[in-house]
């Protein structure tokens, strides 16, 4: 066998795409199953399920879902209660939850009709990316014969008047953080709003709101049906479960598969992704988290485990589970310096850390990739990194800092050498400007 | 941040009209939100726009301004703030190269050069009409990287070769359809899956009728 988790465990049957993404074929598979029953058996129920499960988010946080459900008013008052969904999926090195939607998407649809009732909302949005247009447009199929079947809508034979929405965005990664999220879907520039109030008391049309990632919700309805101890029982303590990692970059064949959480990376890149291109010796570095989370070193990539606990002991962090490969071809320099462009083009620019600062550290980063750059600005660079990073009103400056910071801490000698080498060809460098204009 | 700006006056056309078949689609986004909440539909309306315009232009701002009830320059916020919409004319076919990181490592850098060799530089439209392109931030398809999104939909699994060849069915207004180039089943590793193996995940075995655990005691 290969990997850890057995096929009779997974939850996305249809991972990819063999076979029939539509009602019959879902229910063929199992989705829909008992969904009655769940609902008879009362929010609390589904509420305390939730949380013995031992869910933590899946969109990069890893918040236990069904805490933060319980967070919602218990009782219903002048204003209604919103699920918003979170598929604004654009972390560098993260394609799950568009498997999730385009493949297997009445999973998703059942759980946001169990999340909803748990939180009393009778209304729910799903903000999908606007470069998933394929994606949205099978959603849209989905949730069509769900009403078409009176699975959801009003009257429908669960017996929770319960409306399904999708609403898109249009190409702004800073909408995927929850508050910024709200604000798009209120027709407004993605700018994160300031907590508290946080909003499940005052989040979309100031309503009561929770956001939940595509993933944490459509595996809601199996923890269910299979019960709390099936999915606790995966993995290891307090990071449990079954989890889709994406894996990209420099492996022989790159893919998105579901695995035990806490399965060794090495495990992973070797059972399902054919193996590091030209060996495991020739790894360089691992980002293990999608984009916003410090690289791993060939070393610490030995035996590290997959899951929260253990790469945060690493500094560095699960986030989404997008492990991007990097072998010792890469100039990790280069690597970085990119994605602090993609960070300054999708800092929204409210706070003056992240968007003045998102652009500085990419231009001095830009420079010493082609080495022209002072030892110095290496430790300055650091220090400016850690003046972003807790300064804004969201993470994005966080994660715009940690990946920088994770090049420095690791392979400060990839940059200095690209400075020296840069220097080996002149009789007398002169010390650049510093800074970056 | 991006800083963007609407096209200047000399390219902006006279007005903006919804076609019959775009308004059908208007109202289909306007019944999602709440009664007072129509300006939630901004994204989706400026979208539609674009799908008929290929591009969005003032007075199609000023249209959708005066139909969500929204100050002019509530929507002007929103087309600048978010890069998805065209301020300007694009080519017929406008191709969307992911550089972020992921796709970098596979080579998107070379796909890149590739636009410049034969459109020229980003948002450049050619002397046809036909063919533009732009470099976007991660599009979110990473495990089959380098990505091209063409006309809404991703072409995965390039290389140099491949792309040349649907740059050449471009450049000849020939059809292309969205796929990997290398032929793998979506995001499964090349050469098959080595997973969700067991014929009993898809006999219908699933879908029998199930006594959910745990379950409170009635009454």
């Amino acid at each position: 066998m290969v990997g850890i988790l057995e096929d009779k465990d997974r939850i996305f049957l249809n991972l990819y795409g063999l076979q029939d993404w539509g009602l019959d074929g879902a229910k063929k598979r199992g989705a829909w199953n008992g969904t009655k029953d769940m609902l008879d058996a009362g929010r609390d129920w589904i509420i305390a399920e939730g949380k013995a499960s031992g869910l933590r988010g899946r969109g990069g946080a890893g918040f236990p879902t069904a805490l933060k459900w319980s967070f919602m008013p218990k009782e219903v008052k002048d204003r209604p209660h919103y699920l918003l969904v979170n598929a604004d999926e654009s972390e560098p090195g993260t394609c799950k939850d568009r498997e999730i939607m385009r493949h297997d998407p009445h999973l998703l649809i059942e759980g946001c009709l169990l999340a909803s009732f748990a939180m009393q909302a009778h209304t729910a949005y799903i903000y999908i990316r606007g470069e998933y247009v394929y994606e949205r447009e099978i959603l849209e199929a989905a949730i069509k014969q769900a009403y078409e079947a009176k699975l959801i809508g009003k009257n429908n034979v669960h017996g929770w008047d319960f409306d399904l929405h999708v609403s898109h965005g249009a190409g702004a990664y800073i909408c995927g953080e929850e508050t910024a999220q709200i604000e798009s879907l209120e027709g407004k520039k993605g700018q994160p709003r300031m907590k508290p109030p946080f909003p499940a008391n005052s989040g979309l049309y100031g309503c009561p709101t929770t956001v939940n990632n595509v993933e944490s919700i459509a595996v809601m309805p199996t923890i269910l049906r299979r019960g709390a101890a099936w999915f606790a029982g995966i993995g290891r303590p307090n990071n449990v479960g079954t989890k889709i990692f994406c894996i990209s970059g420099h492996v022989n064949k790159p893919c998105n598969v579901e695995e035990a959480m806490s399965i060794p990376l090495k495990q992973l890149l070797e059972d399902h992704c054919g193996g590091v291109r030209g060996g495991w010796s020739n790894l360089k570095a691992v980002i293990p988290g999608g984009s916003s989370v410090r690289m791993l070193t060939a070393e610490m990539a030995e035996d590290v485990l997959m899951d929260f606990d253990a790469l945060s002991a690493l500094k560095s962090g699960l986030g989404t589970a997008g492990v991007i490969v990097m072998d010792k071809s890469t100039d990790l320099v280069a690597a970085i310096a990119r994605l602090a462009y993609f960070y300054k083009h999708e800092s929204c620019g409210q706070c003056t850390p992240c968007r003045e600062g998102t652009g500085w550290m990419w231009r001095v980063l830009e420079r010493m990739v082609k080495g022209q750059a002072e030892h110095r600005e290496i430790d300055l660079l650091l220090q400016v990194s850690q003046q972003i990073e807790g300064h804004t009103i969201c993470a994005l400056g966080d994660a715009a800092a940690w990946p920088i910071q994770g090049l420095i801490w690791h392979f400060r000698g990839e940059i200095e050498a690209k400075i020296d080498a840069y220097r080996a060809n002149k009789p007398h460098v002169m010390g650049v400007s510093l800074a970056a204009e | 941040m991006s800083v963007r700006r609407l096209a200047p006056d000399n390219i902006q056309p006279a007005s903006f009209e919804w076609s019959k078949a775009s308004l059908e689609k208007v109202a289909f986004w306007l019944a999602k939100y709440p009664e007072g909440r129509q300006r939630s539909a901004v994204i989706p309306l400026l979208w539609l726009a674009q799908k008929q315009e290929r591009w969005v232009s003032r007075p199609a701002l000023e249209k959708i301004a005066e139909q969500l009830s929204m100050p002019y320059m509530r929507v002007y916020e929103v087309v600048t703030f978010y890069t998805m919409f065209h301020l300007a004319p694009v080519g017929k076919h406008h191709l969307q190269v992911c550089g972020t990181t992921p796709c970098m490592l596979r080579g998107s850098g070379e796909l890149i050069k590739i636009c410049k060799n034969r459109i020229g530089e980003h948002h450049h439209v050619t002397e046809d009409g036909l063919l533009s392109w732009e470099e976007m931030e991660c599009l979110g398809a990473c495990t089959n990287a380098p990505v091209v999104m063409i006309h809404d939909y991703y072409h995965e699994d390039l290389d140099p070769a491949s792309f040349e060849k649907l740059i050449d069915d471009l450049a000849a207004d020939k059809e292309v359809v969205p796929a990997s180039a290398i032929g793998r089943q979506k995001s499964a590793p090349i050469g098959g899956p080595t997973t969700l193996q067991d014929a009993k995940l898809y006999d219908g075995s699933l879908a029998k009728k199930i006594k959910i655990p745990n379950l409170p005691a009635k009454g």
